[in-house]
C-alpha cells in the first residue's frame, strides 16, 4: 500500500468535492427557491469558464479585473435566463420547466462550441508557481485558491440566510410563495437573485475547473456529477449539497485507488458515485439531510 | 361617521363558471373591527384573497386609503399596510418564531445586499437594533417570550395561531386580515385571541377586518358585521342589526328551514 498516494487522493479527492459542493449549493438553491431541477447547470459553470477565459487572453486582462467582471456578466446573465426563459413557465407542469432546462444544456453547449470552438483552450498561467508542497504533498496552486474560494462562498451562503433580508425573504419564499408574498416579499425578483447567485457561483466553479485543466465542452460534465451529490446531499438542503460533493469527489479518487491497486475495472472514477448514491438512497430514500414529506392522511 | 379605509365596489369573482363571488360591496371605516359571517363556501375567504391580492377580482373595485389596488400583486400590498392571516396555519415550519417574525419586516428593512455585507461600517446595526426592539414588543403583547427561539413547526396549534398573527402584526399593517383567527381553539385560547384582537384595535390603532364562525366572540367584539351567502352580500350593520335581519336567520340561522319543516308537518 502507497500510503502517500492514498493520502494525495485523498486531498485531491476533497479539492474536487469541494468544487462539486460549490456547484451543488448553487443548484439546490435555485431548486430551493423556485422549485425548478436546473439541468443547466453544467453550462452555467461552462459560459462562465468561457467568458473569464476571453476577457483573459482576448482583452488581456489580468486576472483581479477579468475574474470580478466575468462574475458581473454572470449575475446578469442569470437574472436574463430566469426572466426570459423561467418566468413565463410558472405555474406550468414540472416536466415542462425540465424540459426547458434541458433545452438551454443543449443550446448553450452548442453555442459555446460554435463561439469558442471545440478544442480545450488553457488559461493565461494565474499564478506564480504551478505547485506547492504541503507536508510532502503535491498541490497545484490554484486547488489551494479553489479551496479557499469554496470556503469563502460556503461561509457567505451561510451569512446570506441567516442574516440578511433577502436571505430571510428566499427561505421564506422557499416554504411558501403565498404567504411570503403576503409579507411583501417579491416572488419574481427572489426567484430572478437565486438563478443570479447560481450562475455566479457556478461561474466561481467553472473558472478554477478551467484553470486547472482548460476550458472545453467537457466542462459541463460536472453538471451531470452534481445530480449524485445533490440527491445524497437531499435536494432541498444546502449543508446537505456541501457535503454530498464532497462525498462525491473522496470517493471518486479512492474508488479510483482500489481499481488501479486491485481490481483493474478501468473507469470505476465515474461509476462508484451512482453505486454509493444507490446504497445510500435505499436506506435514506429523502438523501442524507432532505426534508422528509409525510403525508397525513 | 369615521373616514373609511376600505372600500369594496362591486366585486364579482368567477373562477370558469364558479360565481364564488357576486357584486359585493362594502366599506370598513378606520379603527374599527369588522367581521365578514356567513355559512361555509359563502366566499368569504375568497373576499379576503381579493383584498389582499391573491385573487385578482373579475369585476369591481378595490381601493385602500383613497387608492386603488385592484390590480397590485399582493407583494405590493404589505408595504401599503395590508397584512393578513391564513385559515390554515402558513408558518414557515423549519424557523424560529423570531426568524418567522423578522420575515414580516421585510419591507421595512432597508439594509439591502451591499448595505448588510458592510453590516459594521454602515447603518444597518442600529436599524437591526430598532427592529429588534419593535419585535420584541410584539412578542410582549401577545405573550410568546417563552418559544421565541423554537423552531414554528413544534409549537402547539394555538401558540402557532398567535406567531401567525404575530408575523402580519409585524409589518405594521394599518388594515390586519383575519381569516379565522380562532378556529379549532379552546374557550380559553379563543378569549386570549379575543383580547388581543381587541387591544390590537385599540391600544395599536390597527382596523381589523375578521372572518370568524364563531358567532358568540363576533357579536362581542365587532363594531359591524357584514353576511354572505352563495358570494351575495344579503347584509351588513352593527350585531344587533345583523341578527335581527330576516334574510340573515334564514341563510346563517336556517330558520326558514326549521318554519318550512314544520309548515310541512
Amino acid at each position: 500500500m502507497e500510503w502517500a498516494l492514498l493520502l494525495q487522493l485523498v486531498l485531491n479527492g476533497l479539492i474536487v468535492g469541494a468544487l462539486y459542493g460549490v456547484v451543488a449549493m448553487s443548484f439546490v438553491l435555485i431548486y430551493k427557491a423556485s422549485q425548478v431541477v436546473n439541468f443547466a447547470q453544467g453550462e452555467f459553470m461552462l459560459i462562465g469558464a468561457w467568458v473569464c477565459w476571453w476577457l483573459l487572453t482576448k482583452w488581456q486582462l489580468p486576472f483581479w479585473i477579468g475574474f470580478p467582471v466575468c462574475l458581473a456578466f454572470m449575475t446578469i446573465f442569470g437574472v436574463i435566463v430566469q426572466v426570459v426563459v423561467l418566468r413565463p413557465l410558472i405555474g406550468e407542469p414540472v416536466i415542462s420547466v425540465i424540459m426547458a432546462t434541458v433545452g438551454l444544456s443543449i443550446f448553450f453547449q452548442a453555442l459555446m462550441k460554435w463561439m469558442f470552438g471545440v478544442f480545450a483552450q488553457p488559461f493565461p498561467p494565474i499564478f506564480p508557481a504551478e505547485r506547492l508542497s504541503l507536508f510532502g504533498l503535491q498541490i497545484q496552486s490554484v486547488y489551494l485558491l479553489s479551496l479557499a474560494l469554496s470556503a469563502v462562498i460556503m461561509l457567505g451562503f451561510w451569512w446570506f440566510f441567516t442574516f440578511s433580508k433577502h436571505g430571510l425573504a428566499m427561505r421564506a419564499t422557499a416554504f411558501d410563495q403565498q404567504v411570503a408574498q403576503s409579507l411583501g416579499v417579491s416572488v419574481p425578483k427572489v426567484f430572478a437573485m437565486s438563478w443570479a447567485i447560481s450562475a455566479v457561483v457556478s461561474a466561481v466553479a467553472g473558472v478554477v475547473v478551467g484553470v486547472v485543466s482548460g476550458v472545453s465542452s467537457g466542462l459541463s460534465f460536472y453538471g451531470i456529477k452534481v445530480f449524485p451529490a445533490v440527491i445524497l446531499g437531499g435536494l432541498d438542503s444546502i449543508v446537505g449539497g456541501m457535503l454530498g460533493g464532497l462525498i462525491v469527489g473522496v470517493l471518486e479518487n479512492l474508488a479510483q485507488y482500489v481499481d488501479a491497486q486491485w481490481l483493474n475495472w478501468g473507469n470505476m472514477t465515474n461509476i462508484a458515485p451512482f453505486y454509493a448514491l444507490v446504497l445510500i438512497l435505499l436506506i435514506k430514500p429523502y438523501g442524507l439531510f432532505g426534508t422528509k414529506n409525510i403525508e397525513r392522511v | 361617521m369615521q373616514e373609511v379605509i376600505l372600500a369594496v365596489e362591486g366585486v364579482s369573482l368567477r373562477f370558469g363558471g364558479v360565481r364564488a363571488l357576486t357584486d359585493v360591496s362594502f366599506e370598513v371605516r378606520r379603527g374599527e373591527v369588522f367581521s365578514i359571517i356567513g355559512p361555509n363556501g359563502a366566499g368569504k375567504t375568497s373576499m379576503v384573497n381579493c383584498i389582499s391580492g391573491r385573487y385578482r377580482p373579475t369585476e369591481g373595485r378595490i381601493s385602500f386609503d383613497g387608492q386603488d389596488i385592484t390590480r397590485l400583486p399582493p407583494s405590493r400590498r404589505a408595504p401599503l399596510g395590508i397584512g393578513r392571516t391564513f385559515q390554515n396555519l402558513a408558518l414557515f415550519g423549519h424557523m424560529t418564531v423570531l426568524d418567522n417574525i423578522m420575515v414580516g419586516r421585510h419591507h421595512l428593512l432597508k439594509s439591502g445586499f451591499l448595505r448588510g455585507m458592510v453590516y459594521w461600517l454602515g447603518g444597518a446595526q442600529t436599524e437591526e437594533i430598532a427592529h429588534r426592539r419593535e419585535v420584541e414588543d410584539i412578542i410582549d403583547f401577545l405573550e410568546i417570550q417563552h418559544i421565541r427561539k423554537e423552531p414554528a413547526g413544534t409549537l402547539s396549534y394555538g401558540l402557532r395561531k398567535r406567531v401567525e398573527l404575530a408575523r402580519a402584526i409585524a409589518l405594521k399593517p394599518r388594515l390586519i386580515l383575519l381569516d379565522e383567527p380562532m378556529a379549532g381553539m379552546n374557550l380559553e385560547e379563543k378569549e386570549d385571541m379575543a383580547r388581543f384582537i381587541l387591544e390590537l384595535n385599540q391600544e395599536w390603532g390597527m382596523t381589523v377586518l375578521m372572518i370568524e364562525h364563531d358567532m358568540g366572540v363576533v357579536m362581542d367584539i365587532s363594531s359591524r358585521v357584514m353576511v354572505l351567502d352563495f358570494g351575495k352580500k344579503i347584509a351588513d350593520g352593527t350585531p344587533d342589526e345583523v341578527l335581527a335581519h330576516p334574510q340573515v336567520r334564514r341563510a346563517y340561522l336556517g330558520e326558514d328551514l326549521d318554519e318550512s319543516v314544520e309548515a310541512a308537518a
